[in-house]
């Protein structure tokens, strides 16, 4: 289990690992924390002929709130740095980024793995791949030939495939409004694993504090993309979800929803019925923040 | 006999003294065989079939030497190395020997199995010399389960085994079984499979060979239990004589049984160590550990229970399956699953009338390696399922119901012909159960039923042979018979001991345990006796560590060893003081004369022994050396627990929650107790994986299921229960110590106790589960089916 | 079969480069392919044996170090991505033959068996112990989750930090007593 060969390439600046990439093509693969790409590497089930190790570029790290109330992430923070983020930083706001990131792996993944590797991997039960399509987020996308900004719902392209080219480079996730009512759970096997289900939940609840505005439900592990319920959304938004039946009718939608598949961790099935335990969890959960 | 455990009389035997292991293993200082670093030194790494069963058609290695980095690349053809064949003394009808290539030739029978090896000068290169590996096969249809195999006009995974059937034994039938079963007012039936698991040792396994030329021998460095047995598997295969092959075992990062047998790589690192004459180390990655090492435990159980209507236990009739894999392991063959279960599976009850067919199939998946417990996790597990679903049907409490069948009065022999030593079978089961009651478990399970919630309290009772002596091993018929261990005990000048054993510690703390055996029979401190083992040219012999086999037979041949020697040295000073030996005895570090306190120390004597051996009379050698050997003579020694736990079913996800664990435990003297709970837990831990998380399953292509530690779970803190250990001590009356073992038992016990609290909490549900592990998806269903 | 031409000049390799490790303290420069991983470095080239390798794909944490401090798996680092960063292994933590109070805490507590996952749990708990020096038994628990055990069933290895983290505080505590007038 070890990796074959491959050029080792330092980047300097978000410019020059751009163009290096454009100059290197398709057989090159960009390294940040690499605790998704390096596993792969030594089971020789990805083999690189070039790394460019993004590690250098500083200003890729770093936690930003903006005075409209968007959450600005640089695609090097580790989660472990977003996890121990103080208030000031990531605020009630956007607790839910916080707090899903104790479902990430285990301490010693977090303090290398980065927001940006996650994303660009595109595990569809990757944490912030949810977070991405629950918060809507605006994901930055830097080429040789200039910036520009994706929606997480045109970012996910499939099964580890996105919307980057391969000359450019995740430079920052944006969360743009503040999701005060939201929540991510998930069920493995294992603790630490890949979720075998993910469910969030992101609640606009009106003054009252019961009556739902507008919702969003995503769905990890069960297609190849985080997969969005709307009419699971719908249910929360027509009754109030304190009242008798609306969770479970809420969860029995969003299990109708999907088409998930059957694997060595769990049949369409059980796959179903983790769905509506854990949307009906997230769902109280973010109501009662 | 049954007493709290206490040291004694200030000896160190029962003392939780600190591991002399630990501070060099804390340290980062452990010597493990990949840290091994010679001059000159090559990389080994295997190309293996891709195929589950296929003829070779081409093996090109030629391209594999083109890859910078690679030195040299042998096939089967290249090494002609003798096949390891694993015998049992039975007639063909029972058990048919197969032969196991050290690398495969024309077929290959599993995915995985070696058919070359790639050296080079760095593991890196070596993978892609492995890469590089041309291979070409004619398919055939694997056989993937014990089903298919056992189907009539199945592919055969050997030619010469009819049926893929390598061992089909009856090895009991009361005569008139068939009556008590007609007649029995309750017969109750119990199916079970038990998942393919790994041992799982962390360290995987690895070796490093070189050819010594100044002593002329083969040095094998390898991680094994078994050393003495690897230099004889080395030395048929290579044809050498076996004083040309040393083989040594540094630490060992655990073994669980996956490493008692033979491997094939270790032999054939040795013989590229020899062509290449330089040394030679193969690291086996977690893949191949995964894949293509040796597995266990895969059995499958068709049994019925005859009981009267009262609840005695009338007769148990089993037949059993075990799914072996391709080929049969050495020393143990694949008989080792069946013929432990048939000759066991009665437990700790009084049973008067047993029937069992077992047999070994053979299949195209990695072969098996005894581990940890061998078939007794899965009879007991059946057995306790069988009283289980008999106290229901009878309307009884099920502990009862244990209670009115466990044997209490020893020497029992049982149905089985086997004789079994004191225990405190229905003691342990009593506190088990009454801590239970004690701590409020069974209001909480009441108090939760009326919440809708799902708990459950299991337990399971069970006894261990541990001590195997040749005469036990003998009787299964194996054509290598384990079973007695040796020891030498020397004094230094300076009155500090060596004490060598032909056991192999890796993990249980033999270099504290045995230190204390023979510390406290000569009245030494802890840190002037040293425990040599792993060295073939300074151990006599031995046995290795497996069977719970060490402290209660390895153990006592050191005490017989040191007792010799304080003999020796109390013979030394009798003749300094000119008096009947009968007038001294051993003290603290020293030898005293009785009537006038005058003492010799040790270091006094061994000055005596080696450096003024004139002063010596002529009835005593020079030195201070002792040998002794034992072995055990009787069916041998049973340590035994019950094993109780609490868990709670969550319906939205299915998942297992243990609330609660407790073992009672019997090992007879404890030496040292923490030792002891230590090994209870780790154990504990591993019945738990079995229970609920890990397994292992092909697909249609003979594909495992598992390839890393994504799919392989291996339960992590989160997944694993804390656990409470009571001791009780039933001393052994035959070995030295008292002691009996306890390196398996918690392995034992812990997938049944774990199982009959999931069916307790799953009582309302009216669905049974019998086989494991049980998945979280199979709990959800069976609470799904009651809602 | 052997090859025709032994490949035995050091310029075999394209992809050489030559990396400055800091570790434990010392300064370490060595020229090694760009695919070798920090643990083999650490092990092969530096000889710190101590941190071990047992499933190469992050998940049993027996090669677990500091980098910079913080927890990580030398199996998933290419030894050039260790550049600029303090690397500790499990050799810093004793002084001589005098044991660390973390390394005594696993010894008192038989939080250790056959000792291959030892170091790696050290370097965990080191790590963790310095940035949370007050957890919960609970989150040492989860945090222990990190790696993997297969002889002690986590229990005794969960009951060494939590004693580690008690004395620690204590000892913190008697300081500050002594210090205040």
């Amino acid at each position: 289990m070890k990796p074959a060969a491959f050029t080792y390439h330092r980047g300097r600046d978000v410019d020059g690992v751009t163009r290096l990439l454009r100059e290197l093509g398709e057989d090159a693969k960009v390294l940040a924390g690499g605790q998704s790409l390096v596993p792969m590497m030594n089971f020789r089930l990805a083999r690189p002929q070039h790394l460019v190790d993004i590690a250098g570029l500083r200003e890729l790290v770093g936690i930003h709130n903006d005075p409209d109330g968007a959450l600005r992430i640089g695609a090097l923070t580790t989660h472990h740095a977003v996890e121990t983020a103080p208030s000031t930083r990531v605020g009630r706001n956007h607790a839910v980024v916080r707090e899903a990131m104790r479902w990430v792996g285990h301490l010693p993944i977090r303090t290398r793995g980065t927001v940006g590797g996650s994303l660009a991997h595109a595990d569809a039960t990757a944490e912030w791949c949810l977070l991405a399509i629950l918060l809507d987020a605006q994901l930055t996308v830097r080429g040789p030939d200039g910036e520009r900004a994706v929606p997480a719902a045109d970012f996910f392209h499939g099964y580890f495939t996105t919307a980057l080219d391969s000359d450019e480079l995740l430079t920052e996730i944006v969360f743009p409004r503040p999701a005060p009512h939201s929540a991510l759970t998930e069920f493995a096997e294992r603790h630490g694993d890949f979720a075998t289900v993910s469910a969030a939940v992101s609640l606009d609840l009106a003054e009252d504090g019961d009556t739902v505005r507008g919702a969003r439900i995503v769905l990890g592990g069960v297609d190849a993309l985080p997969v969005r319920c709307p009419e699971a959304e719908a249910v929360l938004s027509r009754d109030r979800p304190g009242t008798g039946g609306v969770l479970d009718e809420c969860a029995e939608a969003a299990a109708e929803h999907i088409d998930p598949p059957s694997d060595d961790n769990g049949s369409a099935h059980y796959r179903r019925l983790l769905t509506r335990t854990l949307v009906r969890r997230a769902c109280e959960e973010a109501m009662t923040r | 006999m049954t007493t709290e455990p206490k040291p004694s009389d200030g000896s160190l035997i029962g003392a939780s003294v600190a591991r002399q292991e630990d501070p060099r293993l804390v340290s980062g200082r452990g010597r493990f065989t990949d840290d091994l670093r010679l001059p000159g030194m090559l990389y080994a790494q295997f190309v293996r079939s891709r195929v589950a069963h296929g003829t070779v058609t081409s093996l090109d290695l030629a391209p594999v030497l083109e890859v910078p980095g690679v030195v040299a690349a042998y096939s089967a053809d290249d090494l002609k190395l003798v096949d390891i064949t694993a015998r049992l003394d039975r007639p063909v009808s029972e058990f048919v020997p197969t032969g196991m290539p050290v690398l495969a030739r024309d077929r290959v029978r599993y995915a995985g199995e070696p058919l070359a090896v790639v050296v080079a000068r760095d593991p890196y290169a070596a993978e892609d010399g492995v890469e590089a590996a041309k291979v070409e096969y004619d398919l055939r249809q694997p056989v993937t389960s014990a089903a298919q195999a056992l189907a009539p006009e199945a592919t055969l995974v050997h030619d010469e085994a009819p049926a893929n059937t390598l061992l089909d034994v009856s090895m009991f039938a009361t005569e008139g079984i068939d009556e008590v079963f007609a007649e029995a007012g309750h017969v109750v039936t119990v199916n079970t499979s038990t998942g393919r698991q790994n041992a799982l040792p962390l360290e995987t396994r690895g070796a490093v060979a070189e050819w010594d030329d100044r002593d002329r021998q083969l040095s094998l460095t390898t991680s094994s239990q078994v050393p003495h047995q690897v230099r004889t598997v080395a030395a048929a295969c290579l044809g050498m004589d076996e004083s040309a092959v040393r083989v040594i075992v540094p630490d060992m990062g655990g073994g669980f049984g996956l490493k008692c047998v033979v491997g094939r790589e270790e032999i054939v690192t040795a013989a590229a160590a020899l062509r290449l004459r330089r040394p030679v180390k193969w690291t086996e990655d977690r893949k191949d550990a995964l894949t293509a090492s040796f597995l266990g435990r895969e059995q499958h159980y068709d049994a019925r229970a005859a009981f009267s209507a009262e609840g005695r236990l009338l007769a148990l009739d089993a037949d059993i399956v075990c799914d072996m894999g391709a080929y049969s392991c050495y020393p143990f063959t694949a008989g080792i699953e069946p013929m432990m279960a048939s000759s066991e599976m009665p437990s700790v009850y009084r049973l008067p009338a047993y029937r069992v067919r077992a047999r070994a199939v053979t299949t195209n998946k990695a072969p098996s390696a005894p581990y940890r417990g061998v078939s007794r996790p899965q009879y007991v597990q059946v057995v306790e399922r069988l009283f289980e679903r008999a106290a229901r049907e009878l309307g009884m409490d099920a502990v009862e119901l244990r209670r009115r069948n466990l044997i209490t009065e020893f020497p029992y022999t049982g149905v089985n012909n086997v004789t079994y030593d004191p225990g405190s079978y229905l003691e342990s089961l009593n506190l088990c159960e009454q801590t239970m009651r004690d701590e409020g478990w069974y209001e909480l399970r009441e108090r939760a039923a009326a919440e809708g919630r799902h708990l459950g309290i299991g337990y399971s009772c069970f006894s261990e042979r541990t001590g195997y002596g040749s005469k036990a091993f003998a009787q299964r018929k194996m054509e290598v018979v384990p079973g007695f261990d040796i020891s030498e005990v020397r004094m230094d000048v300076s009155g500090a001991l060596v004490v060598t054993t032909g056991t192999m510690s890796h993990g249980q703390s033999h270099e504290t345990t045995f230190a204390q055996i023979a510390a406290s029979e000569l009245g030494l401190e802890l840190s002037r006796v040293r425990v040599h083992q792993g060295d073939t040219n300074r151990v006599t012999y031995g046995w290795g560590t497996y069977a719970s086999r060490s402290v209660s037979i390895g153990g006592s041949a050191v005490r017989r060893a040191a007792r010799q020697l304080g003999e020796k040295l109390c013979a030394i000073a009798a003749a300094r003081w000119d008096v009947p030996v009968a007038e001294v005895e051993l003290g603290r570090a020293a030898v005293r004369h009785r009537a006038d306190g005058a003492q010799l120390t040790f270091a006094e004597l061994a000055d005596v022994a080696y450096l003024k051996s004139h002063l010596l009379p002529p009835e005593l050698e020079p030195g201070l050396s002792e040998t002794a050997s034992f072995d055990v003579s009787t069916d041998g020694t049973f340590s035994n627990a019950t094993h109780g736990t609490v868990v709670e079913l969550h319906p939205g996800t299915g998942q297992v929650e243990i609330l609660r664990y407790v073992c009672v435990e019997d090992c007879g003297v404890a030496i040292n107790p923490r030792v002891v709970d230590g090994q209870t837990r780790g154990g504990i831990a591993q019945g738990v994986a079995g229970a609920l998380f890990e397994r292992i399953t092909y697909d249609d292509q003979g594909e495992p299921s598992a390839t890393s530690f994504m799919d392989y779970k291996v339960p992590t803190a989160l997944e694993t229960p804390e656990v409470s250990v009571h001791h009780l001590e039933t001393p052994c009356a035959f070995t030295e110590t008292g002691a009996k073992g306890v390196g398996e038992g918690g392995t034992i016990g812990a997938p049944a106790a774990v199982l009959n609290a999931v069916n307790d909490a799953l009582t309302p549900t009216g669905v049974e589960l019998d086989s494991t592990p049980v998945t979280p998806e199979t709990v959800a269903r069976a609470l799904e089916h009651a809602s | 079969m052997t090859a025709s031409t032994p490949p035995h000049s050091t310029a075999q390799y394209e992809n050489s480069q030559l990396v400055s490790l800091q570790v434990n303290g010392e300064t370490y420069e060595v020229v090694t392919e760009a695919r070798r991983t920090l643990a083999d470095v650490l092990r092969q080239d530096l000889g710190l044996t101590g941190t071990h390798l047992a499933c190469e794909h992050g998940i049993c944490g027996a090669c677990t170090v500091l980098l910079d401090g913080a927890p990580a798996r030398a199996c998933l680092m290419f030894a050039a991505q260790a550049e600029g960063s303090a690397v500790r292994t499990v050799e810093s933590l004793a002084d001589g033959e005098e044991l660390s109070d973390l390394q005594q805490a696993f010894s008192d507590h038989h939080g250790l068996q056959c000792g291959f996952c030892t170091s790696g749990f050290l370097m965990l708990a080191e790590g963790f112990l310095a940035e949370r020096p007050e957890p919960s038994r609970a989150e040492i628990r989860e945090t222990v989750a990190s790696n993997l055990c297969r002889c002690t069933g986590y229990q005794t290895i969960v009951d060494a930090i939590e004693d580690c983290a008690t004395k620690r505080r204590a000892a913190f505590q008697a300081q500050l007593d002594g210090e205040s007038p």
